[in-house]
């Protein structure tokens, strides 16, 4: 069953690329449909997953299929209560993406297949219970990301922000395989399996090997966060990536990053990750603020949201360093802590993927990102004004949305254990949270400066598209148990392993 | 002597390339020039039988032959069957420069010699052997170098032929030497007791410039000079085989000898790894400038053979070594041979830029240029990413792990060159072009085209299967 929720996007993917006459309107319905589709298994998935017992701590839809023996590799998939909530996420804002793209007219075809395939390589990875598919997924994404940016961005300038989005990243993912091989040679006996390598935790009491090797694993995991000082791919690729391609790369692709600190940095190098645990809460702290101030500086909208993302980020990054600092504080904070980095995981898909779609809609109104090119709009057209404003709310972390409770959690389970850099994180929620109404203030309310050629409300695609990315967020924010039962018992194996 | 252990029967797939080449001579010199796709005919149907009785005899235990001169294992069957894929892929590409040439059945018969040669290199577990497999692997390169008889491949031609007898005669000085310090034995078997107790200065000066020679088959720094010019200057097929099949024999020959040399008198592991991180360095910078399509190969062809000269450098040390060695082998023949296979199917196109727009004009060439390109930097799920990840593991393995951080920084170098080639590809409308561009288009589904897809799969296909191949490749070598 999980096989068929990563690979079923492939094969639309591939029926869209191989038959020519596909009518252009048909693809984009294939997608949406194939994208539902998925959803509707994920949601049987987490159903199932949810009725037993032990939920959380257990490895579900576990398919094992040895693929190159020779070196312990093999294709290990399985969904446990770190993947499934990703798992989901990713599922529903691919859907949101195919619905906004309902509109899209130019090469709706190929555009559609290189989502899907996108689609696979993002849930692929999520899955992966074996490093090297986690790597193969890890640059598939990559390429498939980088022809998104190119093939469909603004422009000229859009070829060369991909390029340096694809040289960045993947020199990251080389820095990751390195990492992975060290990983394999320390294991006895030699694999890239991600249970077994769990168990074993190789590079205990090795020390300055583990430390080289967490380095490496960190450096790639780094760049595709992106954390300060590697954000610098992100803001031009988010500025000249569509807003579809913006939505899926901030929404999913930044979630590989993380994800792959809580699945494999800390679980496998325990003991590195404890000694240097206090390098990732000051990049943390550092990605917090600096993002919030750089964001703040800008005059383009999209732009903005790309750095808030490096400030979001910052906040997950922070959490699991301060899960990592064991000495004087308890498991029970540190857990809380996981567990917030990963609601903010979701809750950062969910709704930087909404605020990315309403930018895209606020291009085709003003063909302009410039904020100070609007003013107003509020009146012309309050459906979309009321749309950004709850999406941005979301996003600066107000209660009964699902960012409160993620940062909530960060620094609440951070204070114990690091409790001056927490304390410098905080600001960063109040410069957020200046710099969003600043922006809500500067496009919506005033006057309106110019007339714009196209100034209509948000179309009922547009609503459909962007509306349950923010009700999904809201659900969490007001009724986040059923999400945190799935997350809880794993957040804390995952502290238990790091204590090792 | 013990016994001479004569079988000709073992030597079947060699055999027939031979008589192969034979036939092949003799129909060319004999129809008419309008006929002469006989020869090609007779070069395809030797390949294949060559590589009907490879498989056929690929599960035999190892052995030697002919008191012990010719070893019948892992590095051989690899080699077998390597090898005759490779030529007929090269005979995929043969375009119209070639067909319909007066000459164009000694274009079979020399792919015919020089595939036998690199077999034979590959086998050989003799130094006498060694030294005459080098000469049949080498004297019909420096014919089809040549074989344009134009200006740029005289030059091709001159440069192959210059650096492949110098490199030759040091190589049998080298054999002089060996045999020398060795007490008189050629064999390696014989070797094998002899050499720990040669003098260390005379073994290292004879197993260096035995070295010489393989390096030059395998177009690795310090031998690497002939490689640009090589390509360049000669047809595309020819340069598609020159940067392929000798690699097969050179690199298999330098494992199979400096197995034999003890590497506590000889401190040879630390000299390939030295010679393998140049060459994939050198390789990758040279190639940044490059704006002809076939040089970027040229130099991509150096940099590749740094990353199998790596799992050299661990020979013996890691079960994995060997499987990754012949599994990358494999893999990079036929990336390399399905972008060959592109630049040969677009022959007017000599500039980067001219590939502006392909995906649009032709999606299924842009779709193999991109998975050979992506391959040969080592995307999954290419077949040279599998082999790639083995040898960087393997290599770590056995003790080399800075060359491994080495090799991955050079992989992101790679990145650079080979998406200079492939971003325009995708991005951008295709140029207005001139009538020359528009003549030289040929029909869409030319042999080129074929052979460029039919690589392209395979590449996928070794990544997908490599499991199976890992498993059936075997970890020794026997002498």
């Amino acid at each position: 069953m999980l096989s068929l929720l990563i690979f079923l996007p492939l094969v639309a993917a591939a029926a869209l690329a191989l038959t020519r006459q596909y009518a252009d309107r048909l693809a984009r319905w294939t997608w949406l449909l194939a994208s539902l589709v998925e959803v509707a298994l994920v949601a049987l998935m987490w159903t199932r997953y949810v009725q037993t017992p032990v939920a959380g701590q257990r490895i579900a839809f576990e398919t094992y299929q040895p693929w190159i023996p020779g070196v312990g590799s093999a294709y290990h998939v399985g969904v446990d209560g770190l993947s499934l909530p990703l798992l989901a996420m990713t599922t529903v804002v691919f859907a949101a993406t195919a619905i906004y793209s309902l509109k899209q007219r130019d090469r709706p075809r190929s555009h559609a297949a290189l989502f899907l395939a996108l689609e696979t390589t993002s849930l692929g990875l999520f899955a992966a219970l074996d490093l090297i598919v986690f790597f193969v997924f890890f640059d598939l994404s990559i390429v498939a990301m980088y022809f998104v940016i190119a093939g469909w961005g603004h422009g000229e300038q859009a070829r060369r922000s991909a390029l340096k989005f694809f040289l960045y990243t993947f020199v990251g993912s080389l820095a990751l395989l390195v990492g992975f091989i060290g990983l394999y040679v320390a294991a006895d006996p030699h694999t890239f399996d991600i249970v077994a390598l769990t168990a074993q935790a190789p590079l205990n009491g090795h020390g300055l090997a583990g430390g080289l090797v967490l380095a490496a694993v960190a450096i790639g995991l780094a760049v595709k966060t992106p954390t300060f000082p590697f954000h610098t791919w992100l803001p031009p690729a988010h500025t000249d990536a569509s807003a579809a391609g913006s939505a899926v790369l901030a929404a999913v692709l930044l979630k590989m990053g993380t994800y792959g600190f809580v699945r494999i940095a800390m679980p496998m190098l325990p003991e590195a990750w404890r000694r240097y645990a206090m390098i990732f809460v000051i990049i943390g702290v550092v990605s917090v603020l600096y993002g919030a101030l750089v964001a703040m500086a800008q005059s383009s909208f999209k732009r903005m949201i790309a750095y808030t993302s490096v400030n979001h980020m910052g906040y997950i990054v922070l959490a699991v360093g301060a899960a990592g600092l064991v000495a004087g504080s308890d498991a029970q904070a540190r857990s809380v802590a996981v567990t917030g980095a990963m609601v903010q995981m979701v809750s950062h898909g969910l709704i930087t993927a909404a605020l990315f779609l309403l930018s895209g809609v606020l291009f085709e109104r003003g063909g302009t990102y410039e904020m100070d090119a609007y003013g107003g709009l509020a009146g012309r057209a309050p459906k979309f004004a009321a749309l950004t404003a709850v999406a941005a709310f979301g996003s600066l972390g107000i209660p009964g949305l699902s960012g409160f409770i993620a940062e909530f959690q960060i620094l609440a389970g951070s204070l114990g254990s690091a409790p001056v850099p927490t304390a410098l994180a905080v600001p960063g929620i109040l410069i957020t949270a200046a710099l969003f109404l600043w922006a809500l203030q500067r496009i919506f309310l005033g006057e309106e400066h110019q007339q714009l050629p196209n100034s209509h409300d948000v179309t009922s695609l547009e609503l459909a598209a962007v509306t349950p990315l923010l009700v999904l967020s809201l659900i969490i924010g007001v009724f986040p148990r059923p999400l945190l039962d799935v997350l809880e018992p794993a957040s804390r194996t995952v502290v238990e392993l790091v204590s090792r | 002597m013990v016994t001479m252990n004569e079988d000709p029967l073992a030597l079947v797939p060699e055999l027939i390339m031979l008589f192969g080449a034979v036939v092949a001579l003799m129909v060319g010199s004999f129809v008419r020039r309008s006929r002469q796709w006989a020869t090609g005919s007779v070069a395809v149907a030797a390949l294949s039988g060559s590589l009907i009785a490879a498989l056929a005899t690929a599960g035999n235990s190892d052995r030697t032959i002919y008191d012990s001169s010719y070893a019948l294992d892992a590095g051989t069957t690899a080699a077998r069957l390597i090898v005759p894929v490779a030529a007929l892929l090269v005979l995929g590409l043969v375009g119209p420069r070639i067909r319909g040439n007066t000459r164009e059945s000694e274009f079979y018969v020399l792919v015919l010699l020089a595939s036998l040669g690199s077999v034979v290199l590959a086998g050989a577990s003799d130094l006498l052997l060694l030294s005459v497999a080098y000469l049949l692997a080498s004297i019909p390169l420096y014919a089809l170098a040549g074989w344009a008889r134009d200006s740029s491949s005289a030059e091709a031609a001159l440069k192959l032929y210059l650096l492949g007898a110098l490199l030759g005669v040091m190589m049998l000085l080298g054999v002089t030497v060996l045999y020398g310090v060795g007490g008189g034995a050629t064999t390696y078997r014989a070797l094998m007791d002899t050499l720990p107790v040669a003098p260390a200065t005379a073994l290292t000066m004879g197993v260096v410039a035995v070295l010489g020679g393989l390096l030059f088959k395998a177009g690795s720094v310090p031998a690497h000079f002939w490689v640009p010019d090589a390509i360049e200057g000669s047809t595309t097929a020819a340069a598609a085989f020159l940067t392929t099949v000798p690699k097969v024999g050179g690199l298999i020959a330098t494992w199979r000898l400096l197995l034999i040399v003890p590497d506590d008198t000889v401190n040879w592991r630390v000299l390939i790894a030295v010679l393998a991180a140049a060459s994939m360095t050198l390789g990758n910078f040279a190639a940044f400038t490059q704006t002809n399509p076939k040089r970027l190969l040229a130099y991509s062809t150096i940099s590749q053979v740094g990353y199998l000269l790596m799992v050299v450098s661990v020979a013996g040390r890691s079960s994995n070594a060997l499987p990754a060695l012949l599994v990358y082998l494999g893999a990079y023949t036929v990336t390399n041979l399905g972008a060959f296979a592109v630049v040969a199917a677009l022959p007017g196109r000599r500039h980067l830029r001219d590939y502006r727009g392909l995906a649009r004009e032709r999606p299924a060439l842009a779709a193999v240029l991109l998975i050979t390109l992506l391959g040969l930097v080592g995307t999954p799920p290419t077949g040279v990413f599998v082999g790639k990840l083995t040898i960087f593991a393997a290599t770590w393995d056995g003790g080399f792990a800075w060359l491994v951080v080495v090799a991955a920084t050079n992989t992101v170098a790679s990145l650079y060159y080979y998406l200079r080639w492939l971003a325009p590809v995708f991005i951008g409308r295709p140029a207005r072009r001139d009538e020359r561009h528009v003549a030289s288009v040929p029909a869409s589904w030319s042999p080129s085209v074929v052979t460029a897809v039919i690589a392209a799969v395979a590449s996928l296909a070794i990544g997908v299967g490599a499991g199976p191949l890992l498993d059936l490749a075997g970890t020794t070598m026997t002498r």
